[in-house]
């Protein structure tokens, strides 16, 4: 069922310096309960098998139609979800395998940025307070002291120290998840999840939020997992990109090789929706038919087969392993490149 | 519509328990008053309230006469609203204005006690239930829906008759099964707000299941709490005159609403009075409490629909 990278199912690598993150195997199977007792009758396979790595001070893009399990893999290592196997190490550091306590002192080191600044936002809670929230309930800083920090993150992020003592309703959408990466940065993280953080913007405001993370990255070294559904956000943002398809990875490369050359026919048919701003260029659109499969019911073999224009026999039998080619790349197809 | 406003402040009341900043409490205090002056059946309502409550808690001042004093001479006296007994006189000659008012004392009280009883029992456990889901869940659920089968009224009557008469067991009564429609709300809310991101996000920072559930999924459900709360309190009032009319409630020597109908009842056709002026009260405080209730509901929660 599952492809694991030769390379990565050794012993727990140890602080390796040169990843931050590294994913190996992960699974969440969500059961699905039917029946007169509410038995398990199946499992949805939102995330089946995903491992990659990420390096100290890139960004990671994660890209995939909407149910691919893409937000359940970054919740996933989060902890928010319980994952269903599979480990994550962080630093060195086995993530699931921490009590609870030592849990909660991670949680200072990594850090989410939410798709829906509407509703990420405690609305009872003054922006003061969400700002602060972080910084009380690891005891960083208190009175006074938590305030100049509260008033110096709003600066941070291109807000108003006034605008503490306001509600988040009081806000516009952009402002609100400035508000939210406000919060993220409270405790001063070394890896951040943002998850789809400009998709429930207006266009003109994302680019606004993607160059503050942006800012914020080079000025505070961080290292970002962006969750996007979209190939045209994710070129502008990040170094590395692995795209899912139905809780798989089928492809890992730097940003620049693969918006240049996709190999695995799912990215090619993404990356020619990526609209062209230029009227002259004419470009041909692979226009995919059909749905995803239910995650419920993932298709045998190539889980992509049922909508890949280059499909042949192999690829309904026999499930194709993520290579690992030259250069780092990986691709999860028989016949590419 | 006076609506938009409504909607949009709906998150600063002064309902927020946990805003410390005085300052900030007393901007939303006049916020939420202002607002309320714009329901004008809302304040009569709470007018009306206020005398009853004042009346009840100061009825040995406020009462003309001692409720039980007999006056066998006086017996049956019609209503002179200028004269001595200003609702007239019942079948002892006991002074009828007197009684009502210490009556309220009655109604106001197992209201009160019944809907905090309920409140803070269904909202704690529908908390839970709704929070943690699972086997207590599960239980507590089909537990809520086996009282919930029963009539409230045929199932206080039932309860009253086998435990006895007597304020305690009137208030236990109703309690009993007055806690399941908080804990129904108390649980479909906590599950509709724990899948909202910021409980998610909440979790990403470390807090506890108890802080989270406490400091912040509660501040956003006690709105429709309240809300429900206050139009349960009118229900409340009407049971506990029902069993005290089917002598189930309070026992005869303390002045009740209930009981006074039911000894005015077989006099109706001579003495209207006896029968009809603790009747008149119990309408006018209901009436007044669901004023209320429903104008909260508009300024609070203009989600929350309950019948």
């Amino acid at each position: 069922m599952s492809v694991v990278l030769k390379e990565e199912t050794g012993p727990a690598p140890a602080a390796q310096g040169d990843n931050l993150l590294e994913v190996v195997d992960l699974k969440k199977y969500f059961p699905i309960y039917g029946g007169v007792f509410s038995r398990v009758v199946g499992y949805n396979y939102a995330v089946d098998g995903v491992s990659f790595e990420v390096k100290r001070g890139e960004t990671f893009g994660l890209v995939g139609e909407s149910g691919c399990g893409k937000t359940t893999a970054g919740r996933a290592i989060l902890r928010l979800t319980p994952a269903t196997s599979g480990k994550v190490y962080f630093d060195g550091q086995d993530v699931f395998a921490l009590t609870p306590a030592q849990m909660r002192r991670l949680r200072r080191e990594m850090q989410i940025i939410f798709q829906d600044p509407y509703a990420s936002l405690n609305p009872r809670m003054t922006v003061g307070e969400i700002i602060g929230e972080p910084l009380e309930i690891h005891g960083v800083a208190r009175g006074a002291r938590k305030q100049e920090r509260v008033k110096e993150l709003l600066r941070v992020v291109g807000l108003q120290a006034s605008d503490a003592r306001r509600y988040p309703h009081e806000f516009s959408g952009g402002q609100r998840q400035r508000i939210g990466i406000a919060r993220a940065l409270a405790l001063n993280p070394k890896l951040i999840i943002c998850d789809e953080p400009v998709s429930a913007l207006d266009v003109s405001i994302q680019s606004q939020i993607l160059n503050l993370l942006d800012e914020l990255q080079e000025q505070f070294g961080l290292t970002y997992i962006f969750i996007a559904h979209g190939l045209h956000v994710i070129k502008h943002v990040s170094d590395r990109v692995g795209v899912m398809y139905l809780g798989k990875l089928v492809e890992v490369a730097a940003a620049d090789d693969l918006f240049a050359d996709p190999y695995h026919p799912y990215t090619e048919a993404l990356l020619s929706a990526i609209p062209i701003p230029n009227p002259e260029v004419r470009r041909e659109r692979i226009v995919l038919e059909g749905d995803v499969p239910s995650p419920i019911n993932p298709p045998p073999g190539c889980r992509f087969h049922t909508r890949c224009r280059y499909v042949q026999d192999r690829c309904r039998e026999e499930e194709p392993a993520l290579r690992r080619l030259e250069g780092g790349r990986q691709v999860a197809c028989h016949f590419r490149p | 519509m006076q609506e938009l406003p409504v909607t949009l402040e709906r998150h600063r009341s002064t309902w927020d328990f946990t805003r410390l900043q005085l300052q900030m409490s007393l901007r939303n205090l006049g916020i939420f008053l202002r607002r309320l002056a714009r329901h004008p059946s809302a304040v009569i309502g709470a007018v009306v309230i206020l005398v009853y409550v004042v009346a009840a808690v100061f009825a040995p001042w406020v009462a003309p006469h001692p409720p039980d004093k007999v006056r066998l001479g006086q017996r049956l006296q019609p209503p002179t609203w200028t004269g001595e007994f200003p609702l007239g006189t019942d079948q002892l000659g006991r002074d009828i204005l007197s009684r009502i008012i210490y009556g309220a004392r009655v109604s106001l009280l197992v209201g009160l006690l019944t809907i905090v009883i309920s409140v803070v029992v269904g909202t704690g456990l529908g908390t839970l239930a709704g929070y943690f889901r699972g086997p207590f869940d599960e239980v507590m659920s089909r537990f809520a829906d086996l009282l919930l089968a029963f009539p409230y009224l045929i199932f206080a009557i039932g309860a009253m008759a086998m435990i006895g008469p007597g304020f305690w067991n009137l208030i236990w009564a109703l309690s009993f099964k007055g806690w399941v429609e908080f804990y129904r709300l108390a649980r479909a809310e906590v599950m509709s707000e724990k899948t909202r991101e910021y409980v998610e996000a909440a979790r990403a920072l470390g807090r506890s299941h108890a802080a989270i559930i406490v400091s912040e999924i509660l501040p956003n459900i006690v709105h429709s709490i309240l809300v429900l709360g206050t139009l349960r309190m009118g229900n409340m009032i009407v049971m506990e005159s029902s069993l005290s009319f089917l002598g189930l409630g309070i026992p005869p020597r303390i002045p009740a609403w209930g009981s006074m109908v039911n000894d005015g009842h077989s006099h109706m056709l001579v003495a209207w009075w006896l029968s009809t002026m603790p009747g008149l009260a119990l309408v006018v405080l209901v009436l007044s409490i669901n004023l209320v209730g429903e104008a909260l509901r508009d300024l609070l929660d203009p989600r929350l629909k309950v019948d």
